[in-house]
């Protein structure tokens, strides 16, 4: 398992992409999240070669879409799993999954710094807690991410800490919709 | 927004976010999620659950994959802005899309008590339904042998355990026996999905089942 200690702004280096086109802030991201948007994918059934072909696609899609990532309202690592799972439903021919209406994004729709960071901080908190679960849980939750597990297999996920990070999202949310009107 | 008071359950917002559900439930998933803040609050939770597990491990890639990608990103389009997906007062955007355009373009089909219904193309793991019931009518009485969820998009309905009104979700399973009434003033229009064929208590919805596929 990875250490925290010497994390990388990885938010940063996707803003750097989005606005000056970086190709060494991209190549950072790459060696970190291709090969676990790979790792990803197999565990999900692909085969080594078709998920390392994915894995590339789904970086040509963090380069193309880097302006649309949104540090008040997702991690990096998040925002990259949510293109990971796209991709990988079509991958694997599953049910074709519609995305919510989105909010609009208005130029007033900048995140806020203090935000970003107490979302980065109870991100980090989730990814802890994750790891202290009980094996069986953990192992139950990966089950329902990676080797599909229908949705009527999944038990329910008391004691999963979301509780943080769900009213951090909805202040964001508010906030915007109030932006916006 | 803040007036609605039946969500989806974590277990539903889970499968949503690990991309397990069933096309007909992600359609109402989805469709929930654009009319209530607090289950898209659920959901983000739930993709950062994702995004924890996708750091947590690593597969080698090969030596050239980055110079690949390199050469795509700059033989192809800059970058991909996000497209303005259209929507009506009744429809959010999943819908709209499912359907090809407002809810001008339904096409309704009776089935009987002045219940009107319009099935969507999704993939035969669960049927998803467009209902239009007029005001005071009913649907006939029936149980479920799976999971069937039903999310109002105007007007009200209540059955014997609760009311539901736009944004609302009702989720019955196998245990639920049921005749929803829809309230007078206003037609309700749902949008309905199950994974399997529901069981009427009377002889004659069961005869017109397998002509009105629900
Ligand atoms: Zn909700
Ligand atoms: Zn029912």
């Amino acid at each position: 398992r990875v250490s925290r200690d010497t994390t990388p702004d990885w938010a940063a280096l996707l803003r750097r992409v989005a606005e000056t086109q970086d190709n060494d802030a991209f190549a950072a991201l790459f060696a970190h999240f291709g090969p676990r948007v790979k790792a990803y994918l197999m565990k999900s059934g692909a085969d080594a070669a078709s998920a390392e072909e994915c894995a590339q696609d789904v970086m040509v899609t963090v380069w193309r879409k880097a302006g649309q990532f949104d540090q008040g309202r997702a991690s990096a690592a998040t925002w990259i799993f949510t293109i990971a799972r796209n991709r990988r439903i079509d991958m694997l021919r599953r049910d074709k999954r519609p995305d919510p209406e989105d909010l609009p994004w208005g130029p007033e729709a900048e995140p806020d710094q203090e935000d970003a960071l107490a979302l980065q901080q109870e991100t980090a908190q989730l990814t802890k807690a994750l790891r202290a679960l009980p094996e069986a849980q953990r192992s139950m939750i990966e089950r329902a991410y990676f080797a599909d597990l229908s949705h009527s297999e999944i038990a329910d996920v008391t004691g999963l800490p979301l509780g943080t990070i769900k009213s951090r999202i909805r202040l964001a949310l508010e906030r915007l919709r109030h932006s916006l009107n | 927004m803040s007036m609605i008071t039946h969500h989806l359950s974590d277990k539903l917002l889970m499968a949503y976010s690990a991309g397990t559900l069933p096309e007909a439930f992600n359609l109402v998933v989805a469709t929930h999620i654009s009319v209530c803040d607090a289950c898209r609050a659920t959901l983000a939770g739930f993709d950062a659950v994702g995004g924890a597990l996708l750091d947590d491990d690593c597969a080698t890639m090969g030596a050239d994959c980055l110079a690949n990608v390199m050469a795509r990103i700059k033989s192809g389009a800059a970058t991909t802005k996000p497209e303005a997906r259209p929507s009506d007062a009744v429809l959010p955007a999943p819908l709209v899309d499912a359907i090809g355009g407002g809810l001008d373009r339904v096409q309704w089909r009776a089935v009987g008590g002045g219940v009107r219904q319009a099935i969507l193309k999704t993939s035969d793991k669960a049927s998803a339904r467009l209902l239009h019931i007029p005001a005071g009518a009913a649907v006939p009485d029936h149980g479920h042998h799976g999971l069937e969820l039903t999310l109002v998009l105007q007007g009200a309905f209540h059955d014997e355990d609760a009311r539901f009104a736009r944004g609302d979700v009702e989720i019955a399973t196998q245990d639920t026996q049921h005749t929803p009434i829809a309230e007078p003033g206003q037609d309700c229009i749902c949008l309905a999905a199950t994974d399997a064929p529901l069981k009427f208590r009377a002889i004659l919805p069961r005869l017109a089942q397998p002509f009105l596929r629900i």
